[in-house]
């Protein structure tokens, strides 16, 4: 019986795309929170790993599920990084708002 | 399954092994032995250096084909190491005289730099991207070493917004690249792409988010926007350290990729690369001109230099590879030269980093007022000096390859980014002078500005040698 909805490779592919997309989006058309942003960076990456996911299941090919683990493995200490790193700034400026990262300009 | 011919990578795993006693001794120390690690690591890096020249230098896989070792991956990672040594050596005094000597620093350049030496030797997608992420995660934490300082945190900040974007933009390439070309080992890639008729637009999308990656990493415009904020804000040894080492490996990344696995897309690339350079060389030149603040200049110019070395990867030949390599070589001495003198600007225990801070520098210590002359001179290309090498390699590959246009603007670019050096030459020399710096250079920068300036002078005498250890580590990438 045919389905009603036939989903392939390209639907899968489309996802992340737009989820890539709302990730980089969500880093220049935030104003408000470096917390957000952080989230953005991981949206990009959980995109790239669906990318990757769906190339190795249809390729049928193991590597792409070992760069998943790779990727995952290193999205968490870039994020802890990336929150320590915040921590230091708002100690020294009490803000982690992103307009308030404006003490160098030109 | 291949052979792991673990040997070959003896110096990094050198390093790793080095940088983990680093730590416990850190632990177990605690800061005290913050200039023991310091002066330790440099040893390191000198016996991984000893190391990587008693190994094999002909092309071999490493692990299964993730790595490469050849010529190319030889001289660039001695070029790495001789660029650790200097910034590590320039920062031990800066740290102790800002309160910020703590033992975390030389472990930190200890794991970046063995990133960075992985880095030039990727043979795979995989290891391409761990041996980036070690490299980026150990300079996040570095751009942010100076904790109580708020310019300090917010380059760290931006450093690190903008450097998790660009590695976002890595992975999606190279997701693309894997999904299309079916493998992300750098050889199969390349005989995949030899033997199609025309590359799939996946693989050129891919290619193209590979290439900002790589764009954002070596700051050539129009990803540059990071580049005066973080140098201007991270700790002066830290910007050192950028401004040297980390440029090397990722342009070494950037050739490795271009005439490996890109190699049959290259007409695609060539194009990017081509506006690239165009950009990094107006931007560089002339934004750098309205700079008060010298470690800003720096980055101006350092964006200007990347502009060059991009001119010899678009000329496209084992000639040009070569030249950037020189030019690579050369850099990396102005750069540390100059980042003594400016490390060494303090007054009254307070380092000061303006232009004008330098006035009537040459009537209070003429001997590093004549070797800043000097190497400024240098870097605006003045023959005799080796900057001028440095240039006429990169604009000789551009005219063989018929880029006319490109090696003009070149020249062109050179003559304006001139008045911003002889500015500061001119700020030392005849402006009224200030109070004079704090007494005091320590061993480390008096080395490391006596090694420069003799390379700087020393060029001429030798450049066939050079040239040519260039030219057979260039051929081996292609």
């Amino acid at each position: 019986m045919e389905t009603f909805i036939n989903i392939g490779m390209t639907h899968f592919l489309i996802l992340a795309g737009i989820i890539f997309t709302i990730g980089v989006f969500g880093i220049f058309l935030n104003r408000k929170n470096v917390i957000v942003i952080l989230m953005s960076i991981e949206l990009m990456l959980l995109a790239v790993n669906i990318n990757f996911i769906t190339f190795s299941a249809y390729l049928d090919d193991l590597v792409g599920q070992v760069f998943v683990m790779f990727i995952l493995t290193v999205a968490a200490a870039e994020a802890a990084i990336g929150l320590a790193i915040l921590v230091v700034f708002f100690r020294n400026k009490g803000s982690i708002a992103v307009e308030d990262l404006s003490e160098m300009k030109g | 399954m291949g052979d792991l011919n673990i040997m070959l990578i003896l110096p990094e795993i050198f390093l790793a092994l080095t940088g983990m006693g680093f730590l416990m001794l850190g632990v177990f120390q605690g800061n005290r032995s913050t200039d023991v690690i310091c002066w330790s690591a440099c040893a390191s890096f000198v016996i991984a250096a000893v190391l990587l020249m008693e190994g094999d230098w002909s092309t071999q896989y490493i692990l299964n084909d993730m790595l490469v070792m050849d010529q190319f991956a030889g001289v660039m990672k001695l070029l790495i190491l001789l660029g650790l040594i200097a910034s590590l050596a320039l920062s031990v005094q800066y740290l102790y005289q800002e309160r910020i000597a703590r033992f975390e620093y030389p472990v930190l350049v200890v794991f970046a730099g063995i990133g960075m030496m992985l880095m030039v030797s990727a043979n795979n997608f995989l290891s391409l991207y761990m041996a980036l992420e070690l490299q980026s995660l150990a300079l996040y934490v570095l751009a942010a070493f100076h904790r109580n300082s708020l310019r300090s945190g917010e380059a760290a900040t931006k450093y690190f917004i903008l450097g998790a974007l660009s590695s976002g933009m890595l992975l999606f390439g190279i997701s693309l690249i894997y999904g299309f070309v079916g493998s992300v080992d750098f050889i199969t890639v390349q005989n995949t792409l030899a033997n199609l008729p025309m590359i799939p637009p996946g693989v050129v999308v891919g290619m193209v988010f590979v290439l900002v990656a790589m764009a954002f990493k070596i700051s050539a415009v129009p990803f540059h926007m990071w580049t005066p904020d973080v140098y201007e804000g991270a700790p002066t040894c830290v910007t050192a350290f950028f401004a040297i080492v980390p440029k090397i490996a990722a342009l070494g990344l950037l050739m490795r990729l271009l005439f490996g696995p890109f190699a049959p897309a290259a007409d695609q690339w060539m194009q990017i690369l081509y506006f690239m350079s165009i950009a990094s060389l107006v931007v560089g030149s002339f934004a750098a001109i309205a700079q008060d603040n010298i470690k800003r200049l720096f980055a101006y110019s350092s964006i200007g230099n990347m502009g060059y070395a991009l001119i010899g990867i678009v000329a496209g030949t084992s000639q040009g590879v070569g030249a950037v390599i020189v030019f690579l070589f050369i850099y990396l001495a102005m750069t540390a030269g100059s980042f003594s003198i400016i490390l060494f600007m303090r007054r009254n225990g307070i380092a000061v980093e303006k232009i004008s801070d330098l006035s009537g520098f040459a009537k209070n210590n003429p001997v590093l007022a004549y070797s800043m002359a000097v190497l400024m001179f240098s870097m605006s290309g003045i023959p005799p000096l080796a900057g001028f090498f440095g240039k006429l390699f990169i604009f000789q590959a551009a005219i063989e390859s018929e880029l006319y246009v490109l090696a003009t603007l070149g020249i062109l670019a050179s003559v304006v980014a001139a008045y911003y050096y002889l500015r500061i030459i001119k700020v030392m020399f005849f402006d009224d002078a200030a109070d004079p710096f704090d007494e005091g250079m320590n061993f480390g920068k008096r080395v490391v500005l006596l090694v420069s300036m003799s390379l700087v002078f020393g060029f001429i005498f030798y450049p066939n040698t050079i040239l040519d250890g260039a030219m057979i580590a260039a051929t081996s990438l292609f």
